[in-house]
C-alpha cells in the first residue's frame, strides 16, 4: 500500500509558520521552503501525490506547484538514492579539475551523471556554481558543502556516507526540532 | 493625449497607449508583428519579441534614443516619442533575427500541419524571415498528446507566447495546462494526464499563434484554403454566439471565433458553440467572412485595399533600404511627418 | 591591506554569535541610526556614494530615494542573498561568518526606506546558511533587535529568510520578486520597476548582500568618511572572490581603485599564478563580463595601469575593456582554453535561461551547440562568424539582462581569441585534452 502523504506534527507546524512569513493572502510565497521540507519528508523527490498535498496545504491549484517544482533545479521530479550526490560543473571549478572529479565517482559508482546505484545509495547530479568556486572542485550532499576535492578525499567522503546509510536532504531533518 | 510619430506617421492616442496599439491605429503599413500579444489577454505580450521596435526619440521632455529595441506591446507611447520600425534596416535586421530564433527549433512541416493557411508563425516566417535557415542541428520533439477530447496539443510546433496558459487563468476556473521546466525545454503540459475541460476551454484553440492547440472535432480535416468561411451566429446562454464556421460543400467542417484583422477573436465563444454544433440548423448565417490579407486563405480571397497596403509596405522596405546606401542619416526620415 | 570595513575581525571565534559580534562593536549602527532620521539615512547613503554591489554598479542611495511611499500601502526591503554567478562567493562567506552584520545592514536599511517586514532571499543550496541566518534572527529577536519597538525606538521590524530553489535567474531583481511570491522564476517586464510595483505589487528595493551590509561601517564612520576611500565614483571597500588559475584563492576585501597588478600579484592578495605560469586571461567580475586577455587587462587600451574600480574596469567600453561586475574574480593561466572556458559558461546560460524570451532561450542552445561541435573536432569554417551574428541578435533583444549575460563572453572571447577558435576548426588535432564529458542540454526532460 501507498504510504499516506502527510506531514509529520513538526514538520507542518513549521510549515504554518513558515506561511504566516508572508502578508495576508500571499502564502502562496511559502511554496518553494515547503517543497523542500516535503523532499526532507517524502524520500527526497516530489511525487505528483506530494505535489497535490502541497497545493492542498496552500490552497493552490496542483499545476501551480508542477509550474514551481519543474522550474528550479533542486527539486527531484524522479526518486533519487538516499544521497544525492550533487558535484559543481561550472566553469571555475572545471578549470581545477571538476571533470576529473565527475569521472571518477562515475567509474567508482558504476553509474552515469543523472542515475542511481543499484542499492539505492547513490544519485549523481552535475550542478552549477555553488558559490564556491574559491575552494574548487567541490560538491554538496544534503546541505554541506565538501571542497577542495581530490578523488582521494570524494572517496572517503562517499564511504562515510555509505557506512552511515542514511537519507540526507537539502533541508536537513536536524533543524526541524531546533526550529521549533 | 500623447503624440507619436512612427515611421513617419503622427498619431496622437489616448495616455497608456502602447506604441502597437497606436501602431495599429495607424493602419497595417507601420504595425509590427505580434505573435504573443493579445489584447484581449491582461498581462499578454513581451515573450516572443517580434514586434521589437526602435525609439528614435523618447519623448518631448526627454528626446534621448532607447538604447535598446524595445517590444512595442509592453511599452507605452510618451508625448513626443519618435518609433521607427519598418524604416530603420537594422532593426529589420534584429526582427530577422527573432523570426530566425523562432523557426530554430520549429519543424519544417507547413505541408502536413493543421494549422497550415491560418498560421500566424508561417505569415510571420514568409514576410520576415530569412530565406534560408542557418540552423543545422536536430530540432526538439515533442509526442502528440490529447488534452480531453476535444483539443490536441502538439508541443513541437509550440511558440511558447503563454497566450493559452493566460486564456485559461483569466477566462476558466481551475488552471489545468500550464508551463513547465525551464529554458528551451520549456513545455505546455498538464504534468499528470489531464483534461482542459471548462465551458470556455476551446478557446485556447483560437489563441494559438500556430498550430500546437488543434480541434480534434474539426472534422474530415481539411486544407483551411478548400473550407470556406462564412460568419454565423446563433442563440446561446453562455457565449454571445457569434462565430465563424467552416464550409466544405454543405458540412460544417469546424467552428472558430470571429478573428479580427489582427488575428485576434471578436468575441470568446463558449464549447458547446465550438465543439457540438456542427449542422447548419444550428446557425443562422450572415455572410462570408472577411479574412485577413495576412494569410495564405487570402490568396483566394483578396481585398484591394489590403493589397495597395502590402504593397506599400513592401515599397516603404526598400526606400529604407536605398536610404541607408545613400547616406548615414537612415534616423532622420523616420522623424518625417506625413 | 586595505581597509577591512566588513571582513574585519572574521576570524574571531564566535563573530557568527550575537554576543561576540556585540562585543566587537556590533550593533553600535543601529543603535546610531535609529536616532536619525529615515531621510538622514539615506542622504548619508547618497553621500557615501555606494553603489550597488550585486552587479550593476547602481548607486544606492539614489535607488533608495526612488522608493515610492503612498500613503498606506507596505513597502518591502529584499535582500538579494541568490548569488550564483559564477565565479562569485563573497556573499556566503560573509553570511556564513557574520550574519549580524547582515541583519544589522537589513534592520538599519528598512528603517531608512520605512519597510516593516524584510526579506533576505537565499540560495536554496546554501541551506546550512539559510539555517545560520534564521537562528542570528532569532537571537536578534530575543535580544529586542527585531520585533516590536526595536531597542525603544518605537520602530518595529519582521525579518525573515526566504530560501531559493534553485535557478541561477532568480539573482535577476525581478525573477527574485516573482520567487519570492511563489512562482517560477520568469523575470517581469520592467516597467513597472520595483521602486514602484514590487512583490505583492508594493514599492519594493532589492540590494544585493554586500551592499546591505556596506550599510553599516556607513553609519558608523558617516558618508562622507566611507566617500573617501576609493577613487572617484568608485568609493569604498568591495569584496572581491579571486579563483581559478591563482596561488591564493579567496574572499578579500580591498580599497576600490587598488592596482590590479598588485591585486593579482601580491601575497597579500592572489599571490600570483599557480605554479609560475603565465597568466592568459582574467573574466573580472563574474562569468558574465568580457573576458579580457593578460595584456589588456594589466593595462588599458591607452597603457594606463588598470585599477580595481567600476570605471578602470570599464575603460575602453567593450571594445578593450570589461566590468567590475559582482566581484567574480576568474583567473586563467597559458594552460587554459577560452573556447572550451567559453563553452562551459555557455551550456550554463542555456542551462539557467528561463525560456520566456525567444532570443535568450533559443539563441543560448543553438551557441552550445556550435561550440561544441568546433570542440569537438568538427567546426566548420563558418562557425565564428555564425557564433558572433547568433550572440549580437540576442543582445539587446531579451526581457532580461541575462540575455546579454550570455552573448558578452561569447563576443569577448571572438574579440580577443578569434585566432584560438580558428586554430581549432582548421586544425581539430590542436584541441588538447578533449574529453566532450558533459552532454549537452538537449534532454526533453530533466533527468532527475
Ligand atoms: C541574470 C542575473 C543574475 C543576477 N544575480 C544576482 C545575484 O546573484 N546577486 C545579486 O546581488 N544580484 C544579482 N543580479 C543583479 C540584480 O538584478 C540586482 O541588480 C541587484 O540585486 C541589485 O542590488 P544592488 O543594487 O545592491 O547591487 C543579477 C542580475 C541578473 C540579470
Ligand atoms: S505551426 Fe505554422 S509554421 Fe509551424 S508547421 Fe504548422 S503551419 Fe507551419
Ligand atoms: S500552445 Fe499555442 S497558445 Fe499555448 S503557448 Fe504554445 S503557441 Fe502559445
Ligand atoms: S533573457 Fe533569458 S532569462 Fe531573461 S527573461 Fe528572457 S529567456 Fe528569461
Ligand atoms: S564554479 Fe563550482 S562553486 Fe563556483
Ligand atoms: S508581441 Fe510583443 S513581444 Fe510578442
Amino acid at each position: 500500500m501507498e504510504k499516506e502523504v502527510k506531514f509529520s506534527d513538526e514538520t507542518l507546524a513549521l510549515v504554518h509558520k513558515i506561511m504566516k512569513r508572508y502578508p495576508e493572502g500571499k502564502h502562496k510565497s511559502a511554496i518553494i521552503p515547503i517543497l523542500h521540507l516535503a523532499q526532507m519528508e517524502f524520500d527526497g523527490w516530489l511525487s505528483p501525490e506530494t505535489m497535490d498535498y502541497v497545493a492542498s496545504i496552500l490552497r493552490i491549484q496542483p499545476i501551480e506547484v508542477y509550474e514551481v517544482a519543474s522550474f528550479y533545479s533542486m527539486f527531484n521530479l524522479k526518486p533519487v538514492g538516499k544521497c544525492l550526490v550533487e558535484v559543481c560543473r561550472t566553469g571555475p571549478c572545471w578549470l581545477l579539475g571538476a571533470e576529473d572529479l565527475v569521472r571518477h565517482i562515475e567509474k567508482k559508482l558504476n553509474i552515469k551523471d543523472g542515475e542511481t546505484t543499484a542499492d539505492g545509495m547513490f544519485t549523481l547530479k552535475t550542478v552549477e556554481c555553488l558559490a564556491s568556486c574559491g575552494t574548487a572542485p567541490m560538491m554538496q550532499i544534503g546541505e554541506t558543502y565538501h571542497e577542495n576535492l581530490t578523488c582521494d578525499k570524494v572517496d572517503q567522503v562517499l564511504n562515510e556516507y555509505r557506512q552511515k546509510g542514511e537519507r540526507v536532504t537539502h533541508w536537513d531533518k536536524k533543524h526541524i526540532k531546533a526550529q521549533q | 493625449m500623447p503624440k507619436v510619430t512612427i515611421d513617419g506617421h503622427e498619431i496622437e492616442v489616448p495616455k497608456g497607449t502602447t506604441i502597437l496599439q497606436a501602431a495599429r491605429m495607424i493602419g497595417p503599413e507601420v504595425a509590427p508583428p505580434a505573435m504573443c500579444y493579445y489584447s484581449k489577454l491582461k498581462t499578454s505580450g513581451g515573450y516572443c519579441r517580434t514586434c521589437i521596435v526602435k525609439v528614435t526619440k523618447g519623448s518631448a521632455q526627454n528626446p534621448n534614443p532607447m538604447p535598446k529595441p524595445v517590444a512595442s506591446c509592453r511599452t507605452e507611447v510618451m508625448d513626443g516619442m519618435e518609433v521607427a520600425n519598418f524604416t530603420s534596416p537594422d532593426l529589420l535586421e534584429a526582427r530577422k533575427g527573432v523570426v530566425e530564433f523562432l523557426l530554430i527549433n520549429h519543424p519544417l512541416d507547413c505541408p502536413i500541419c493543421d494549422q497550415a493557411g491560418e498560421c500566424d508563425l508561417q505569415n510571420l516566417g514568409y514576410e520576415h524571415g530569412a530565406a534560408k535557415t542557418r540552423y543545422d542541428f536536430e530540432r526538439r520533439t515533442f509526442e502528440k498528446i490529447d488534452i480531453g477530447n476535444k483539443v490536441q496539443l502538439h508541443m513541437t510546433r509550440c511558440i511558447l507566447c503563454y497566450r493559452c496558459v493566460k486564456t485559461a487563468d483569466q477566462l476558466c476556473s481551475n488552471r489545468v495546462h500550464g508551463v513547465l521546466n525551464r529554458g528551451d525545454v520549456s513545455e505546455i503540459s498538464t504534468y499528470i494526464q489531464n483534461a482542459i475541460d471548462n465551458e470556455w476551454s476551446g478557446n485556447v484553440i483560437d489563441v494559438c499563434p500556430v498550430g500546437a492547440l488543434t480541434d480534434k472535432t474539426f472534422r474530415f480535416k481539411s486544407r483551411v484554403w478548400f473550407t470556406k468561411p462564412v460568419d454565423a451566429h446563433r442563440d446561446c446562454k453562455t457565449c454571445a454566439g457569434k462565430a465563424r464556421i467552416w464550409f466544405k460543400g454543405e458540412e460544417v467542417l469546424r467552428v472558430t471565433g470571429r478573428k479580427d484583422q489582427w488575428g485576434e477573436v471578436q468575441d470568446w465563444i463558449c464549447n458547446d458553440c465550438r465543439f457540438e454544433k456542427k449542422k447548419v440548423s444550428d446557425w443562422t448565417i450572415e455572410g462570408p467572412s472577411h479574412i485577413d490579407r495576412h494569410s495564405v486563405i487570402a490568396q483566394n480571397h483578396y481585398e484591394l485595399q489590403n493589397l495597395k497596403l502590402d504593397v506599400g509596405r513592401q515599397l516603404n522596405k526598400l526606400a529604407g533600404e536605398a536610404e541607408k546606401n545613400n547616406t548615414n542619416t537612415s534616423t532622420k526620415k523616420a522623424t518625417a511627418k506625413k | 591591506m586595505g581597509k577591512q570595513l566588513l571582513l574585519d575581525n572574521i576570524h574571531a571565534p564566535g563573530i557568527a554569535t550575537l554576543g561576540v559580534y556585540r562585543e566587537f562593536g556590533g550593533y553600535k549602527a543601529l543603535e546610531k541610526a535609529l536616532k536619525m532620521k529615515p531621510e538622514e539615512l539615506v542622504d548619508e547613503v547618497k553621500k557615501s556614494g555606494l553603489r550597488g554591489r550585486g552587479g550593476a554598479g547602481f548607486p544606492t542611495g539614489m535607488k533608495w530615494g526612488f522608493l515610492a511611499k503612498p500613503e498606506g500601502v507596505p513597502r518591502h526591503l529584499v535582500c538579494n542573498a541568490d548569488e550564483s554567478e559564477p565565479g562569485t562567493f563573497k556573499d556566503r562567506y560573509l553570511m556564513e561568518r557574520k550574519p549580524h552584520l547582515l541583519i544589522e545592514g537589513m534592520i538599519i536599511g528598512s528603517f531608512a526606506l520605512g519597510a516593516r517586514t524584510s526579506y533576505i532571499y537565499i540560495r536554496g543550496e546554501m541551506m546550512y546558511v539559510y539555517h545560520i541566518l534564521e537562528q542570528a534572527i532569532q537571537d536578534a529577536y530575543d535580544a529586542g533587535l527585531l520585533g516590536e519597538n526595536i531597542m525603544g525606538s518605537g520602530y518595529s521590524l519582521d525579518l525573515h529568510v526566504h530560501p531559493g530553489g534553485g535557478a541561477y535567474i532568480c539573482g535577476e531583481e525581478t525573477a527574485l520578486i516573482e520567487s519570492l511570491e511563489g512562482k517560477r522564476g520568469n523575470p517581469r517586464i520592467k516597467p513597472p520597476f520595483p521602486a514602484v510595483s514590487g512583490v505583492w505589487n508594493r514599492p519594493t528595493v532589492v540590494n544585493n548582500v554586500e551592499t546591505i551590509a556596506a550599510v553599516v561601517p556607513i553609519v558608523n564612520m558617516g558618508g562622507e568618511e566611507y566617500a573617501k576611500i576609493g577613487v572617484g565614483k568608485s568609493t569604498g571597500t568591495k569584496l572581491i572572490s579571486a579563483c581559478g588559475h591563482i596561488n591564493k584563492p579567496g574572499v578579500y576585501e580591498i580599497d576600490l581603485g587598488l592596482p590590479v597588478e598588485e591585486f593579482l600579484y601580491s601575497d597579500n592578495y592572489c599571490g600570483g599564478i599557480r605554479n609560475g605560469n603565465k597568466l592568459k586571461a582574467v573574466v573580472a567580475g563574474g562569468s558574465s563580463v568580457p573576458i579580457l586577455p593578460a595584456e589588456l587587462f594589466l593595462k588599458t587600451a591607452k597603457g594606463e595601469p588598470r585599477l580595481m574600480s567600476y570605471e578602470s574596469l570599464a575603460d575602453g567600453g567593450f571594445a578593450t575593456g570589461t566590468m567590475l561586475g559582482s566581484g567574480g574574480f576568474i583567473v586563467m593561466d597559458d594552460t587554459a582554453s577560452v573556447v572550451k572556458n567559453l563553452w562551459n559558461f555557455t551550456r550554463f546560460y542555456h542551462h539557467e535561461s528561463c525560456g520566456q524570451c525567444s532570443p535568450c532561450r533559443e539563441g543560448t542552445g543553438w551557441m552550445e551547440k556550435v561550440l561544441y561541435r568546433i570542440l569537438d573536432g568538427h567546426g566548420k569554417k563558418e562557425d565564428v562568424d555564425l557564433l558572433w551574428d547568433i550572440q549580437s541578435k540576442i543582445d539587446g533583444k531579451t526581457i532580461c539582462p541575462l540575455g546579454d549575460a550570455a552573448a558578452w563572453p561569447v563576443a569577448s572571447a571572438i574579440r580577443h581569441f578569434r585566432s584560438e577558435f580558428e586554430e581549432y576548426i582548421k586544425n581539430p588535432g590542436s584541441i588538447k585534452d578533449v574529453k566532450h564529458y558533459y552532454r549537452l542540454h538537449n534532454e526533453k526532460e530533466p533527468a532527475y
